[in-house]
Formats: C-alpha cells, sequence, structure tokens
C-alpha cells in the first residue's frame, strides 16, 4: 500500500557554503524561500528563518566557517524544512551549559542554541572537541 | 550630511528617524551605530526612531545591536523608540526568550513620534 504517514520522504536537498558573513544572510534567505513556498504561514518563516540566521551565524562566528543543507521533506500530511548545519571548527565544549542559554564565549547574548531549540519542532546536536559540530533541525508546516 | 553606513538617517523637528531596510551585518551595523550617535551630537535631537518594519526577521545578533544602539543614545541623553516591529517577529524573539527589555517599543512611526513628542497629537 501507499507510504506511511510519519514516514518523511526528501523532496530537494541543496547545500550551500558558510565562509563569508553575507552567507548568513544567502542560507536565511533560501530557507525562506522555501518555507514560503510550501506554505508556510508568517510565523513558521520567522522561526524557520531566524534559526537558520542564528545556526548559520554561529558556523561563521564559532565555527569558522562551513556548509548548510536545507532539505524539503513531506510526511504526506504535511511539509517540513529540514536544516543541516555543520563546521570543522572547535566544537563546543561545555555543550550543557551552551543549550542552557546565557552562555557566550564570544560576549554576545548567548540565546542562539537554546532560542532555537524552541522555534523548531526537531533539534539535535553532535559536537566533539576539536572535531567540529553538526546541528541538524527540522520545521513542519501545521496540519 | 557624512553618513559612514547605507542606512539613511532623517530629521523630523528634534527627534531622528531612521528605517532599517536592510541587514545588519557586522560593518553596517556598526556604521549605522556611529551614524546615529554623530547625527544626535550633531543635531541635539532629544529622540530617535528606530523603524524596523521592513525586518521579517530579527535574530538576536540584530536583537543585541538594535538594543545596544538605544542603550548608546541614552547615554547621550536621547531617548530611542523601536518602531514597527511585526507581529511574528515579535513572537520569534519572545519565544527565543529575548524580549528587547533595554528599548522603548511603540507600535509604528507614528506612535514612536508622538512618544517623543516630536510630531502633535491627532
Ligand atoms: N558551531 C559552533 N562551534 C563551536 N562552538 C559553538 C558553535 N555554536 C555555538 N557554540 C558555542 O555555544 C555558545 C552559545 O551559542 P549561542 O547560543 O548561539 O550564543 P552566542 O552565539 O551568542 O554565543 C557559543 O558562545 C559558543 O561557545
Ligand atoms: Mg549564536
Amino acid at each position: 500500500m501507499g507510504s506511511l504517514a510519519f514516514e518523511s520522504q526528501t523532496l530537494s536537498s541543496e547545500t550551500m557554503a558558510i565562509d563569508r558573513e553575507e552567507d548568513i544572510v544567502h542560507v536565511r534567505k533560501r530557507a525562506r524561500m522555501l518555507a514560503q513556498a510550501r506554505g508556510f504561514d508568517a510565523f513558521a518563516c520567522a522561526a524557520l528563518t531566524t534559526a537558520a540566521s542564528e545556526l548559520a551565524r554561529n558556523v561563521w562566528v564559532h565555527g569558522g566557517g562551513g556548509q548548510a543543507t536545507l532539505e524539503e521533506l513531506s510526511d504526506g500530511n504535511r511539509f517540513g524544512i529540514r536544516m543541516v548545519f555543520r563546521d570543522q571548527g572547535p566544537g563546543i565544549a561545555d555543550l550543557e551549559r551552551a543549550l542552557q542559554g546565557g552562555y557566550s564565549t564570544a560576549r554576545s547574548l548567548g540565546l542562539g542554541l537554546s532560542g532555537t531549540r524552541r522555534l523548531v519542532e526537531d533539534f539535535a546536536i553532535d559536537t566533539r572537541p576539536g572535531e567540529g559540530t553538526r546541528v541538524t533541525i527540522t520545521k513542519w508546516t501545521r496540519f | 550630511m557624512s553618513r559612514k553606513g547605507p542606512i539613511p538617517i532623517l530629521r523630523v523637528g528634534n527627534v531622528l528617524l531612521t528605517t532599517i531596510h536592510i541587514d545588519l551585518q557586522d560593518t553596517i551595523a556598526a556604521a549605522f551605530q556611529e551614524d546615529v550617535l554623530t547625527e544626535i551630537e550633531k543635531t541635539g535631537a532629544h529622540g530617535i526612531v528606530v523603524d524596523i518594519s521592513g525586518l521579517d526577521e530579527v535574530d538576536t545578533h540584530v536583537a543585541r545591536i538594535l538594543a545596544e544602539t538605544g542603550a548608546m543614545a541614552r547615554l547621550m541623553g536621547t531617548r530611542a523608540v523601536l518602531v514597527g516591529m511585526r507581529p511574528e517577529v515579535a513572537a520569534t524573539l519572545v519565544r527565543m526568550g529575548y524580549a528587547m527589555g533595554a528599548i522603548e517599543t511603540a507600535l509604528d512611526v507614528d506612535d514612536g513620534l508622538r512618544l517623543l513628542g516630536g510630531r502633535p497629537k491627532g
């Protein structure tokens, strides 16, 4: 029979470099285009693009550059956007603290990771000291 | 006017009005803050309205720059009011745990100017 409702299918995938500060804007604008085309409302678009800005900036500022992969998903009922941000930077030494919020090694607000986590449905982080960091987030259209 | 950055700053009576229509990346943000402070000194404006109705997304980096600009203006004795924040932007910032507590806000440019006494009621 047909596909199961919760089995998600990847409809498209593209990877963008984050080598310069302008690339943060490129990634965020691309995320907005995809989300708007898939029917995300203004609130979901703002959440997704803000998350994209935060994580792309982290790649650039803390990770020394890297890549973002943007994917369109479908689970049969809804569309989703998955974004993977990765870098080969120093990794996050104290992940628990970094996720708590209000902690920054760059003298900025320290609300990027903790805030992003609250904006999306799925949030996963894989970081290794000296090897790099990968953050994966997914946001879905409403039912 | 000898602006350093691409964001214009207008004078409305004794209040300044600036509309942010582009991304506040690091170099632009620094130039914008300098321009605001220079204009305040030059004009003796007692308030500044910062209109962000053109921004469909404000991350914590931009939020910090805006709040910082307000704090700098205040140190010079000038009230700064942030206006025009879109509903989805406000919702996103609050959900992230950031409420822009450091800067005054108003609904739109008219309200902001009125708040600063830069435009008569009515
Ligand atoms: N990609 C990354 N590589 C290394 N460290 C990171 C990365 N992302 C986040 N961090 C660490 O986690 C902290 C918190 O990140 P975040 O919540 O985005 O706040 P901020 O970027 O304002 O410091 C950062 O200060 C940094 O130490
Ligand atoms: Mg950050």
